[in-house]
Parts: C-alpha cells; sequence; structure tokens
C-alpha cells in the first residue's frame, strides 16, 4: 500500500497499521473536505476571470463582505481587551465563583449558535431586557450593525481568552520578581516584560476570533434582521443560493476563503516568528 | 555594604520555613548558604532581596534597617536559579533594563546605557552578544548575562540562588572560578545558595551550613571541615561513618569492650562517634582498637575502601586504605580513628 | 540609624496588583462574563417557561418538535461515530510515524474550522445540488442529497471533521511511540495494540472529542441551513425548527426547543470541566473550536 509506493518518504517503524490508518485518513478527508472545497474552486474558475470580479465587485457583494469584516473587527478587537483582563483573572486571582467563570468562558463554543442567537436577539430587542434600557436613550443594537457586533463578540470570546491563558499561566513568576529586583515598578513590570511574551498569543487570539466572526451565520442572522445595511457575507450567499444564482454564491464564497485562508496564513506567521525569536510558540 | 540579618523568623501559612536566624555578613565577603533542600537557604536569601517579608526580626543593610523596604527599593542584585532572562529582549536590553525603568531624573541616556551594557558583557566575557536574544545562548551563556544584568544597577549586594545548579558539570566548573574572579574585580558583597558542598567550599569565604530552618555552623571551610559543630554538619560535608557507642566514666565503650579513645567532657549515656574513611587506620589488633570483618573491598581512585562490620549488631563502617591492602573478605582486622567527634545519641 | 517602624508587612508581594486593582479587574471580568456569556443563557430559559411548564412540554411534543430531535438524534448518531473513525485512524497515522508531508495534513485536518459554515454548506450543494456537478446523473437515478438526509449529514459531518483528531493527535504525539513498540515486541498484532495499549492511554480525551463533536453536531445551523431545505416535519433539525418557530413569532415554542440544545450544551460544559478536574494533565488538547 502506501509503504510500497513511498518506500523513502516515511521512517520505518516496528508498528504495524500505518498504510490502513493513513489510506483510510487521505481517502476519507478528500472524500469530506477536499474535493467539495475543490468543486467550489473549480466553479469559481469556471466563471473565468471577468465574471467572477464583476461578481464579487458587485456594490452588494462589496458591502456584505466589508459590513462582515469591520463588524468581525471590531468585535475581536472587544473580544482581545475583555478577554485579556478575563484571562488575566482567571490565572492570577483567587475568588469566588472562578471555576465557574472559567468553565463558562467555553459556552460560545458548546451553545449552537442559532440558540445564542434568539438569545441575544430576545435580550436587546425593543422588549428585551437590555434594549427596553438602551432603546428609550436613543441606542439601538438589536437589528443595527451593532447586533451584529455584539452576537460576533459572543461567538468570539472564547477565543480571546482561551489562547492567553495557557500562556500567561507558563509565565515564570521570576522574571516578574527580576524585574522587581532591578528596580521596575509594577506597571513597568507588566508593560515591559509580561505584556510583550504575550503578545503573540493576544495576536493570535485575535486572528481566530477574527476568522471564525467572518464565517458566522447563526448568532448573527436573528440580531442582524432582513435589512439591507445588516446584510453579512454568509447572508448574502444564502440569499443567492435561494435565488438559484450559484455563480454569485460560488464567488462570494471564494471571496471569504481567501480571507480566511490570508488570516490563517497570519496566525501560522505569528507562531513561526514567535517560535523563531523566543524559543516558544 | 554589611548585612546584619537578627532573629529573622519566617512562616508561609503555617509553615515554619526559619526559625530565628542571625547572620552578620561582611561588606565585600563572599558567602554560600548551604544545605539540602527544605533547608531554608533560599527563603533566606529571598528575605534578603526583599522578595518575602519576614514574620518576625530585622534585616539591616549596614546601618539602615531594611526590613520593611521593598525590593525595587533594596537595590540588590539577584540572579535567579532559571536566570529569568526576558526571552523577547536582546542581551544588550536584558543587561540595560534596570537602567532603563530608573525614573526619568535618574535615568542614564540611551547612549550611556548601552556603553553600560557593553562594558558588563566585556566583564562577563561575552562581547558581541548585544543583539543576540536569550533563546539563541548556551546556558553557561545565559547564566552571565543573567549576572552582568544584576551588577547593572550598581547593586548593594549580590545574591545568587544556585547559581550553577542548572548547568552541566564541566561548564559549572569554569563559571565557578570565573565567578571568584568577578567577585575579586567588583568587590560586591555577595550571597549564594547551594546544595553543593564542594561549590561551597571552593568558591565561599565563609559557609553557612543549614539544616530544617536553623543555622548549624557558620565558617570556612577548613572550620566548617574539621571541627563540624554538629552531627548534621559533619555528616552533611564530606563522607563519613557514625557508629553507636557507650559513654561511662570517661570512656568510650563499643558493645563490652572500651575503645582508647578519650570521651572529653560527654556526659554518660549511648553516644555517637562519627569519623571520616579517610582518619582511620588499621593497628594490629591490641586492647582499646575497634575490631571488624571485612565485608565489602572495593578500588576507589588511589586508594582502596573497606566497608567493615563492627560490633554485635554489624554496624557498617566505611574505612579508606592504601591500594596495597591485601586482606580478603571476611578476613578480621582492627582499625582506630586518628579523628573523630563525639555527639550525644539521637534523642 | 533606627528609622520609625512602619506597619510589619508594608512591602506587598512584587508578582500581583494592589487590592484595588484587583478588584476593579474581577469586576470587570465578572460584569463582563455576566453580561456576554450568562444573560444570554438565562434568556433561553426564562422565555421558554414563559408560558409555564404545560405549554412548554406542549410546544416540545408538538409532531414538527419531535421530527426535527429525532432528526437531530440520527445525524448525530451517523456523524459523530464517523468522525470518531476518522480521528483515531488520523491520529494513529500522524502521532505514531514519521512521514513526508504529517504538519501539512494536520493543517489540513483543522482546514474545516477555517471554511465558514455557509461555505461548508454551499460546497455540497454544488456537488450534489440540481445544478451541481452530479446533479443531473443523481437526478436521473433519483438519489436525493441536497435537501434530504444525507446532505445533512454530510454537510455536519464536515463542520464536525477535525474535533476528535485535534483532540487525540497532541496528546498521542506526547506519549510517543514506546508503549506500542512494547507491546509489538511482546507479540501483540497491532489491532490488539491499538485496543490494549494505545486506546485505553487516550479514552478520556477521546471523550472529550467526542463531546464536543456531539454538541456541534446536535447545534449546527448555517451548514445545514444550507442543504436542508427547512422542508417542516422531514429535514428540519432542531436548530432549523427554532428558526422556523422565531421567525413565525412563535418564541415560546422555539425558546423551548432552544432550551434542550441549551441543555445539551451546557452538560458537555459540565463534563468536559469534571473531565479537566480530573484528568486535566491527560486531556492535553488544545483550544476548543
Amino acid at each position: 500500500m502506501t509503504r510500497a509506493i513511498f518506500p523513502a518518504l516515511k521512517r520505518p517503524s516496528a508498528i504495524p497499521g500505518f498504510g490502513l490508518a493513513l489510506g483510510f485518513t487521505l481517502t476519507y478527508l478528500s472524500l469530506i473536505v477536499l474535493i467539495p472545497l475543490a468543486a467550489l474552486v473549480l466553479r469559481s474558475a469556471a466563471l473565468g476571470p471577468a465574471e467572477f470580479w464583476q461578481l464579487v465587485t458587485s456594490p452588494r457583494t462589496l458591502n456584505a463582505l466589508r459590513v462582515s469584516f469591520v463588524c468581525s473587527l471590531i468585535a475581536a478587537s472587544i473580544n482581545v481587551v475583555f478577554g485579556f483582563v478575563m484571562a488575566w483573572v482567571l490565572v492570577r486571582y483567587r475568588f469566588p465563583g472562578r471555576r465557574f467563570v472559567d468553565a463558562v468562558v467555553d459556552l460560545p463554543f458548546a451553545l449552537p449558535t442559532a440558540v445564542a442567537g434568539i438569545a441575544l436577539t430576545a435580550l436587546y430587542s425593543r422588549n428585551g431586557w437590555i434594549g427596553s434600557l438602551i432603546e428609550p436613550n436613543g441606542i439601538r443594537i438589536a437589528y443595527t450593525q451593532a447586533g451584529i457586533v455584539v452576537a460576533l463578540t459572543f461567538i468570539g470570546l472564547p477565543f480571546a481568552v482561551r489562547t492567553v491563558q495557557p500562556v500567561l499561566e507558563d509565565i515564570r513568576r521570576d522574571l516578574e520578581e527580576a524585574a522587581a529586583t532591578l528596580g521596575a515598578s509594577r506597571a513597568q513590570t507588566f508593560l515591559r516584560v509580561i505584556l510583550p511574551a504575550l503578545v503573540p498569543a493576544i495576536l493570535t487570539g485575535f486572528a481566530l476570533a477574527l476568522a471564525r466572526a467572518i464565517g458566522e451565520y447563526g448568532s448573527v442572522i436573528f440580531i442582524a434582521g432582513g435589512r439591507r445595511d445588516t446584510e453579512f457575507a454568509p447572508l448574502l450567499i444564502i440569499t443567492r443560493l435561494e435565488e438559484f444564482n450559484y455563480s454569485a454564491a460560488t464567488a462570494i464564497g471564494v471571496a471569504m476563503l481567501v480571507i480566511s485562508f490570508i488570516i490563517l496564513l497570519t496566525i501560522n506567521l505569528i507562531q513561526a516568528w514567535s517560535r523563531r525569536r523566543f524559543g516558544s510558540g | 555594604m554589611d548585612i546584619r540579618i537578627a532573629n529573622v523568623r519566617k512562616e508561609f501559612g503555617v509553615f515554619p520555613a526559619l526559625h530565628g536566624v542571625s547572620l552578620d555578613i561582611k561588606s565585600g565577603e563572599l558567602i554560600a548558604l548551604l544545605g539540602p533542600s527544605g533547608s531554608g537557604k533560599t527563603t533566606l536569601l529571598r528575605l534578603i532581596a526583599g522578595l518575602e517579608q519576614p514574620t518576625e526580626g530585622e534585616i539591616y543593610f549596614g546601618n539602615e534597617n531594611a526590613s520593611y523596604k521593598s525590593v525595587r527599593e533594596r537595590n540588590v542584585g539577584f540572579v535567579f536559579q532559571h536566570y529569568a532572562l526576558f526571552k523577547h529582549m536582546t542581551v544588550a536590553e536584558n543587561i540595560g533594563f534596570g537602567l532603563r525603568v530608573r525614573p526619568r531624573s535618574t535615568r542614564p541616556s540611551r547612549r550611556e546605557i548601552s556603553k553600560r551594557a557593553s562594558e558588563l558583557l566585556d566583564l562577563v566575557q561575552l562581547s558581541g552578544l548585544e543583539k543576540r536574544f536569550p533563546a539563541q545562548l548556551s546556558g553557561g551563556q545565559r547564566q552571565r548575562i543573567a549576572l552582568a544584568r544584576a551588577l547593572a544597577i550598581e547593586p548593594r549586594v549580590l545574591l545568587l540562588d544556585e547559581p550553577f545548579g542548572a548547568l552541566d558539570a564541566k561548564v559549572r566548573k569554569e563559571l565557578r572560578r570565573w565567578l571568584r574572579e568577578i567577585h575579586e574585580k567588583t568587590g560586591h558583597t555577595t550571597v549564594f545558595v547551594t546544595h553543593d558542598q564542594e561549590e561551597a567550599l571552593e568558591l565561599a569565604d565563609r559557609v553557612v551550613v543549614m539544616s530544617q530552618g536553623r543555622i548549624e555552623q557558620i565558617g570556612t571551610a577548613d572550620e566548617i571541615y574539621d571541627t563540624p559543630a554538629s552531627p548534621f554538619v559533619f555528616s552533611f560535608i564530606g563522607e563519613s561513618s557514625v557508629l553507636p557507642v557507650n559513654v561511662e566514666s570517661g570512656k568510650v565503650w563499643l558493645d563490652e569492650r572500651p575503645l582508647d579513645l578519650p570521651a572529653g567532657g560527654m556526659p554518660n549515656g549511648p553516644a555517637r562517634l562519627f569519623m571520616r574513611p579517610h582518619d582511620v587506620e588499621v593497628v594490629e589488633g591490641g586492647p582499646g582498637a575497634i575490631p571488624g570483618v571485612v565485608s565489602l573491598i572495593r578500588r576507589h581512585g588511589g586508594s582502596r575502601r573497606v566497608d567493615l562490620e563492627v560490633g554485635a549488631r554489624r554496624d557498617r563502617i566505611e574505612i579508606e586504605l592504601p591500594a596495597d591492602f591485601n586482606r580478603g573478605t571476611s578476613s578480621r582486622i582492627a582499625v582506630r580513628p586518628r579523628r573523630w567527634r563525639l555527639y550525644p545519641a539521637e534523642a | 540609624m533606627a528609622e520609625a517602624t512602619p506597619p510589619k508587612h508594608s512591602a506587598r508581594d512584587v508578582t500581583t496588583e494592589g487590592p484595588v486593582v484587583r478588584v476593579v479587574l474581577i469586576a470587570i471580568a465578572l460584569a463582563f462574563a455576566a453580561l456576554v456569556l450568562i444573560l444570554p443563557l438565562i434568556v433561553v430559559f426564562t422565555e421558554a417557561f414563559d408560558g409555564g411548564l404545560g405549554t412548554y412540554f406542549a410546544s416540545l411534543s408538538q409532531p414538527d418538535a419531535r421530527s426535527a430531535i429525532r432528526l437531530t438524534l440520527i445525524v448525530a448518531a451517523i456523524s459523530v461515530p464517523a468522525n470518531v473513525v476518522f480521528g483515531l485512524a488520523a491520529s494513529w497515522a500522524i502521532a505514531k510515524f514519521e512521514f513526508w508531508g504529517k504538519s501539512f495534513l494536520t493543517t489540513l485536518i483543522d482546514l474545516p474550522f477555517s471554511v465558514s459554515p455557509v461555505i461548508s454548506g454551499l460546497v455540497y450543494v454544488l456537488l450534489f445540488g440540481a445544478q451541481g456537478i452530479f446533479g443531473g446523473w443523481l437526478d436521473a437515478h433519483d438519489i436525493d442529497i441536497i435537501f434530504a438526509l444525507p446532505g445533512i449529514i454530510l454537510a455536519t459531518i464536515f463542520v464536525t471533521f477535525p474535533f476528535v483528531a485535534r483532540e487525540l493527535i497532541p496528546l498521542m504525539q506526547e506519549q510517543g511511540t514506546e508503549e506500542e513498540e512494547a507491546a509489538v515486541s511482546l507479540g501483540a498484532s497491532g489491532w490488539k495494540t491499538f485496543l490494549f495499549v494505545t486506546l485505553p492511554n487516550v479514552k478520556w480525551a477521546l471523550l472529550y472529542g467526542v463531546l464536543l463533536c456531539n454538541a456541534r453536531a446536535m447545534g449546527e445551523f448555517g451548514a445545514v441551513s444550507v442543504v436542508s431545505g427547512k422542508i417542516r416535519g422531514m429535514t428540519n433539525t432542531m436548530p432549523l425548527q427554532v428558526e422556523i418557530l422565531y421567525n413565525e413569532y412563535n418564541s415560546t415554542a422555539a425558546f423551548a426547543l432552544a432550551s434542550l440544545l441549551a441543555l445539551l450544551a451546557l452538560l458537555t460544559l459540565a463534563l468536559k470541566t469534571v473531565l479537566e478536574w480530573r484528568f486535566g494533565d491527560r486531556i492535553t488538547g488544545a483550544n476548543g473550536h
């Protein structure tokens, strides 16, 4: 099998089962992920560059992509700030309810996006607990781009917390003590010693939250409402599909795929850079 | 800078780490805190630095009571066991850190800071590594950078926690000699923690032997080795054998046999006889010698080590004999310690 | 030169902040967690029980609701085991052997995480939909994939693809190959080695991966929404039924069904927390997704 075909590509091992395991892995991966994704790329290639460009740069598509990107950027920024505070508090302090908060941080991973979506909408709409407090003051969140940001903040939070948390746990106490013996104040120790060590993790968390937010659909669709100015990219794909406009759906899909690959690549570059320089990810 | 530690007690929660420790360190001295893990030596070092606060007692820097000064205000150079270098800073930035974080009024200019960093790199013999990151250095190099960083703030005292603990044996020996040279060049009052007696005895002007939160003995290498103040020091420093004996009317008795060793001022009752393998000689029987049966012989460098079973309980003592010792196992010989110490039996 | 004696312990621990900063930061973290995480969760249950227990159970026993629950269970029962088998095979190959292209393969396995759920559905529509590549052939042979159960299952497998593998791979890599080599040297077959040596070593991480995979499989919305066609009583999974009820202004019924999914999420979190407390060091898989 694989071993016979690529004798030089695998280091010999006493353990059997490599051919079967890798063969199954590659077949399954190809059938479920690679071939379908290739279909998307093929389909868009069949459009030809001119038509593809025209579909992607149509005002409605551009607007949807912009809404997705800008709202995701804002949400990821909010998450970086508050996610950092949460990670800091969870790692550094002991207080009642700490373990509960630590567990609940993962809620957005576990809670189905549609459930989060209707819950957030109920919370921020005119009659909701928060909506009824802020709408009389002229602030609307539900059915506006602010609502999209709220939903994307919800789903992105765990990424921001969980990337920083382990790195913060690994920061040795003696680094801070060393800074103090050298005369640094607590603020200087934080800004010059702790924060720089966390920058790669913070950037990674930001990028992961951003990537997740750009593709998000379920939690956003309800709170965004059906208005044109809150139309975001995944919603537009679904709209185009419902119109049986596969070409437009494909073009938007490919554009989004390119954006997420750029983000993914950035994450890998950040981590490779930090490993090379500081000797750890 | 003289340092005086007066009756310092330290508890972590309810766990006592130090019980009323007092120690005077003279300006320019190189002091080793030596002891097994859990003896309180690192706690004492951290108390001097101000990284821990004493539960009771005072610490004086010169005439100044430093007990309530924060670690920032004490101006100590501390070298951490795992160096604690800042990974995201270059070597030069690490060394200059203590100067860069000073308030504007006392902060040297950028150029002075980098000049100082280069000078210190010269001192630790790592010139030219300014732009490297810690991850690109060997363990021994990191150790030197950590020392340079601590020296950069012109500390009143230099404190080192297990400075060579994380290095392999060869680098350790080199750095030991090198630290002594640096100390002679700069003249800083220096305190270092170690669990390695060879390191302590070879390097330090005076050695502080600690055990279970107490100081057992303070003295030069000779004093510690030749006149151990307690059974702990005798057995912790160097090699030793112990023989349970009895003291009666000024004489030492092994089982029913009187040994030819004066008991000095020891009160009557059970006691322990401590001796070192190379301080024991073979004698031709006779009264007063310790008779035993050879149970094991092995080559040990230029000599032989012999295990001897002694007395009714067949206690084992180890002695060092010339390589030409040619008796076999099970043969009977008699020995007499040239130097020994007698301590009361353990309660 | 004795100075006035300041109060004892005036110099505090240099590795933490003052009490004021600490309290403020804790307050910010708790407030943010309450606003962003806890409040939406509470809303789900208060809205679900808005009409009382009777209405709650009545909404859950509606035929459409029951068929949605059944469909969701079927989808999870097929897609989770499929990804378990894949996860075991992939982690065995990747963790226990050295071969060319290994890190690239690991990246490919994580790929579905970086693809929007909507695109995960879209790719299957492009393959099997009426205008898709195989659309004509499927139509001629009367096989339904899109707007039918197979499409829903495929989309679910796609979005839950990496869950099990990414929990197992880091753990199995950390455990190395010594135990397997010992087993083989003692005469065990590959299959027995896997069953009696490898599997027991990773069982908690496997359970953890299955939990996450299952939660996502039952809760997936975007991808399934694209391929389902949303035919009531036929191709509506629970999340899709929630959407339909909500859009029909039947908010109580929507939240009743949503509360079941929320319970599943809470259960998953609780089990995950328990597993982490008990076996923290043995479940070293990276951040969840």
